[in-house]
């Protein structure tokens, strides 16, 4: 009796998979799919959904608009769990069972590195919106995201300057993981350049998903006693951070005293922390909700239209950042792409990425390198508002071409600009 | 937001009538450099006109609009300049709190910055207060002032003034007085040691306290986690990987507590924490009651399939989460009691929130207490953990006070995922993160016993604070566990073993 249900459902489970699987190449013929590969559980899901939905919001407009070559896209959105393997597991599996033509994803750089040797094994496209800490140039995948010399390096440059406080103490907080090592390890030899002391550097590491940041922020502030100015980097990622800025409120450290420049924090990650007691820490970025253009009204009223037809949570309060800022330029700059190459095959489009120009809402045309895969991009440094917005206090004339090997790391003068073709 | 702008439009454009004022000073707080910014907040402050106030704390707040319309923007060292300027202009105001805290800040902002400008203003805002407290804090603002005065005698009374000062920076200022290449009177460089000296064991003393405190409030965090784990791994010896999920039950109380308070009594949001309280206990012990019929009963004496089968309960649970409420964090905030925190010292601030939840443990720990030695239920459950088969000869419903038992072991995780709302994120993983914590308190105090877990709790909080400030909190979390590793190899029965006769050992 025991042996005939267990066999009883066994198929019928296995019947519903099949189902399952079928009804997703139905459409197959005349729809090109596009992969989404974006934790919408775990620590990173305070950070990643907002990007699935930009995907899905991209797609849709350009769906509207007559799709690509004549044809509609058609998302598959996996979710690897903010579990690092998975990324790989999920990736394998939207790029040889899916058949995708392109995988839009992943937000730590553990995740990027994760799936990197499965798209340069099946020879497939991933572009990756989010800021990074460089040392890498792959050929198949495209950076929509800030190199170090966008974002990090001038936060810093921002932060020893006379606007920005003359900093001549630093502590580099972040997440224990290969981005904020690497970024403190660029940021260590930046500061040191500038006749900086290894004994005014703090390096203090937690693990993902760490809730008491309460020795932290004690010993912030006894670093900050002694004697100089000092500034903390944050490289804190995903949902950490609403206790670290909760923390920081409760404990009085005010960003007069001493101003807190996150590269991980936007508009999304704060909006379930009262700002009113962070006004005027900093985040740096190549995008903020704030900035006022015609491109950015439209993306913005966009995206809002979007969340209440999707009716997500808190619609009535949704927000933009930087990463999907990246996303929807990077969704459109393949899309021009394989319009330019008339094909999907993916060799032929990554020879079309490259040059490829679209009027950003960050205000700028910005332009995707010919050669070394990464944006010229703006960058804005901002302080938070009480109403969990950013006033942008700095920023650049123009465009910054990336630098994916930085200059404060040793050998990569040696290293070329563009990936090795093979 | 509309009258001031309205009122600054009015005094540019059509009517200069505030002559104090100088009409190109406040044009110039629009202007795109900080420096002229700066320069145009100090003439304002200086004026000391009622009106200067007002337009300065526009500016702060972002509510004050340049000519185009748009609201000026500021940057952190324009806001601490003005924030200066707000405090010293605010020293004369009616309210006796106000006047304390611009005192206190003035303090900051000349410990940081040295301005002998301030003194003659500070000395009249100190001969004008009445109240005891004020005038001590302007005193040492005054002190701060006058650190650098051409008088000996002046320097001498402010160093012994600053003396009784806990922050940090006077300690460095203190120090630099020390030195005879910056101070010329032996007299004041020796009432500078002996400053220097009280300073700095206050902040030692201080610094030690905070870490404590931290110590305590992450042990209460774990003692709340592991004190139901305590009762059913004691009286039972169910291995329950579930249990994180019961306290992921008990902080989605607290949140669906919170979303009813919004949407139907507004007004008492602020206490929506104490409605939850008994919501988290009832749902958390509901689910281990459901959890314990249905499976975790017949599974007794096998520890390897309960362990197994509770596992399983884990993702089941942590999954229907994910389907009720999403599988992102939801944001459960704060209530305005619990923000923000008590200044001790200017060097440690002790974070409201935890202050209650470690009362919240006390109370927790106190019913638990009373429920086991005072109660008949709590006689049984002492009986069956010493000897079931005992306790069954002697007419206790073992059975019964399984289910009972490990509802409130249930209940009071619950009540554990209240506290945890308040300072971690929920989501429907965040129990996975606590399982291992509990374990390893109950392990290291002792099965059965009470005063195992709380001593075990309490000895971890503080042994991994004050190992975090050494180390790190990675290295922290690694030597804590080698350091139970060890212990457990030792002492196999935890620090405090039962004494009595196991059947089952």
């Amino acid at each position: 009796m025991k042996r005939r249900n267990f066999i009883k459902a066994l198929t019928l489970s296995a019947s519903i998979a099949a189902i399952g699987a079928t009804s997703f190449s139905v459409h197959a013929a005349d729809t090109i799919k596009v992969g989404i590969l974006h934790s919408l559980s775990g620590t990173m899901a305070i950070s990643e959904t907002a990007l699935k939905e930009t995907a899905l919001m991209t797609i849709a407009e350009i769906n509207a608009k007559g799709g690509v070559l004549g044809k509609q896209l058609e998302a598959v959105v996996v979710d690897p769990a903010s579990n690092w393997p998975l990324f790989a597991e999920k990736a394998r599996q939207l790029i040889s069972q899916d058949k995708v033509a392109v995988v839009f994803g992943c937000w730590t750089s553990v995740s990027r590195k994760s799936v990197n040797p499965v798209f340069k094994e099946l020879n497939s496209l991933l572009f990756y919106p989010v800021q990074y800490e460089g040392e890498e140039l792959e050929k198949n995948v495209f950076y929509t995201g800030a190199a170090p010399n966008q974002q990090a390096i001038p936060a810093v440059e921002y932060l020893m300057s006379k606007d920005g406080g003359s900093a001549k103490r630093w502590v580099l907080l972040g997440t224990d993981y290969v981005y904020p090592r690497t970024t403190n390890k660029i940021l260590r030899a930046f500061l040191k350049s500038k006749g900086v002391a290894d004994a005014d550097i703090m390096e203090d590491y937690t693990p993902f998903g760490h809730s008491d940041y309460q020795t932290i922020i004690a010993k912030i502030k006894k670093f900050a006693s002694e004697g100089k100015k000092t500034a903390v980097v944050s490289t804190i990622n995903g949902d950490s951070n609403v206790p670290f800025y909760k923390e920081l409120g409760n404990a009085g450290l005010k960003a007069t005293d001493v101003p807190v420049v996150a590269f991980s924090v936007g508009e999304e990650e704060l909006r379930g922390v009262d700002t009113k007691p962070l006004v005027g820490h900093l985040a740096a970025w190549n995008y903020f909700e704030s900035i006022k253009n015609p491109q950015n009204d439209a993306f913005i009223k966009l995206y809002r239209d979007w969340a209440k037809k999707q009716k997500l949570p808190k619609a009535e309060s949704v927000v933009t950042n930087d990463p999907m800022e990246a996303t929807y330029v990077g969704i459109h700059m393949w899309a021009q792409a394989v319009e330019k190459a008339k094909t999907t095959d993916v060799d032929k489009v990554i020879a079309a990425v490259g040059g490829q120009k679209f009027k950003a809402p960050s205000g700028f045309e910005i332009q995707m390198d010919p050669k070394n895969h990464h944006l010229h991009k703006p960058v804005f440094i901002g302080e938070v508002k009480a109403d969990g917005q950013f006033n942008v206090v700095w920023k650049t004339k123009g465009p910054v071409k990336a630098q994916p090997w930085s200059p404060f790391i040793a050998g990569n003068d040696k290293k070329k600009d563009e990936p090795d073709s093979k | 937001m509309k009258p001031i702008f309205l009122a600054l439009l009015l005094w540019l454009f059509t009517l200069p009538t505030f002559a104090a004022l100088d009409r190109a000073v406040v044009t110039q707080l629009g202007d795109e450099d900080s420096d002229v910014k700066i320069a145009a907040i100090q003439k304002l402050a200086q004026s000391a006109e009622p009106e200067a106030l007002g337009i300065l704390q526009a500016l702060v707040d972002g509510t004050l609009q340049g000519a185009d319309g748009e609201a000026i923007t500021i940057n952190n060292r324009v806001r601490r300049e003005i924030d200066g300027a707000l405090a010293a202009l605010k020293l004369f105001h009616p309210d006796r709190k106000i006047r304390l805290a611009a005192a206190k800040e003035l303090t900051v902002n000349l410990a940081n910055e040295a301005d002998p400008g301030m003194a003659p203003m500070l000395a009249r805002a100190r001969d004008k207060e009445t109240d005891d407290k004020v005038k001590a804090a302007i005193a040492q603002a005054y002190a701060l002032a006058t650190l650098k005065h051409a008088d000996a005698a002046v320097r001498l009374t402010a160093v012994k003034a600053l003396a009784g000062s806990g922050d940090p920076n006077i300690k460095l200022l203190l120090l630099a007085m020390t030195d005879p290449a910056n101070e010329s009177e032996v007299t004041v460089r020796r009432a500078a040691i002996a400053a220097h000296a009280e300073v700095k064991s206050r902040l030692a003393l201080g610094e030690t306290v905070g870490r404590i405190f931290s110590g305590l409030s992450l042990g209460s965090i774990l003692l709340l986690a592991a004190l139901g784990l305590a009762i059913t791994y004691g009286v039972m010896g169910v291995i329950n990987m579930a249990h994180g999920e019961l306290l992921m039950i008990g902080a989605y109380a607290t949140y669906f507590m919170q979303a009813q308070f919004r949407t139907y009594l507004p007004g008492w949001l602020d206490w929506y924490v104490l409605a939850a309280i008994p919501l988290a206990f009832a749902a958390a012990a509901a689910v281990g009651v459901l959890l314990e019929r249905t499976v975790i009963r017949w599974l007794y004496g096998r520890p390897l399939e309960t362990l197994l089968a509770t596992w399983g309960l884990s993702l089941i649970l942590i999954q229907a989460a994910r389907v009720l409420f999403g599988a992102q964090n939801v944001e459960v905030a704060n209530p305005s009691w619990m923000s923000g925190g008590i200044e001790l010292m200017p060097s440690i601030v002790l974070p409201l929130n935890r202050i209650v939840i470690v009362g919240f443990a006390l109370f927790v720990l106190a019913l638990v207490w009373v429920l086991m030695n005072r109660t008949r239920l709590g006689l049984f459950v002492r009986a069956v953990t010493q000897n079931r088969a005992m306790a069954g000869c002697v007419g206790v419903p073992t059975a019964q006070i399984d289910s009972v038992a490990f509802a409130l072991g249930a209940g009071i995780a619950g009540l554990g995922g209240v506290a945890l709302s308040q300072i971690a994120n929920v989501g429907p993983d965040m129990g996975q993160g606590y399982i291992v914590d509990s374990f390893m308190v109950v392990v290291l105090g002792g099965v059965g016993q009470l005063a195992g877990a709380v001593w075990a709790a309490l000895g971890l909080g503080v042994v991994s604070k004050f190992l975090e400030g050494w180390a790190g909190a990675v290295i922290a979390k690694i030597v804590v566990l080698v350091f139970i590793i060890m212990f457990i190899q030792k002492r196999p029965q935890g620090l405090f073993a039962l004494k009595g006769r196991f059947v089952e050992s």
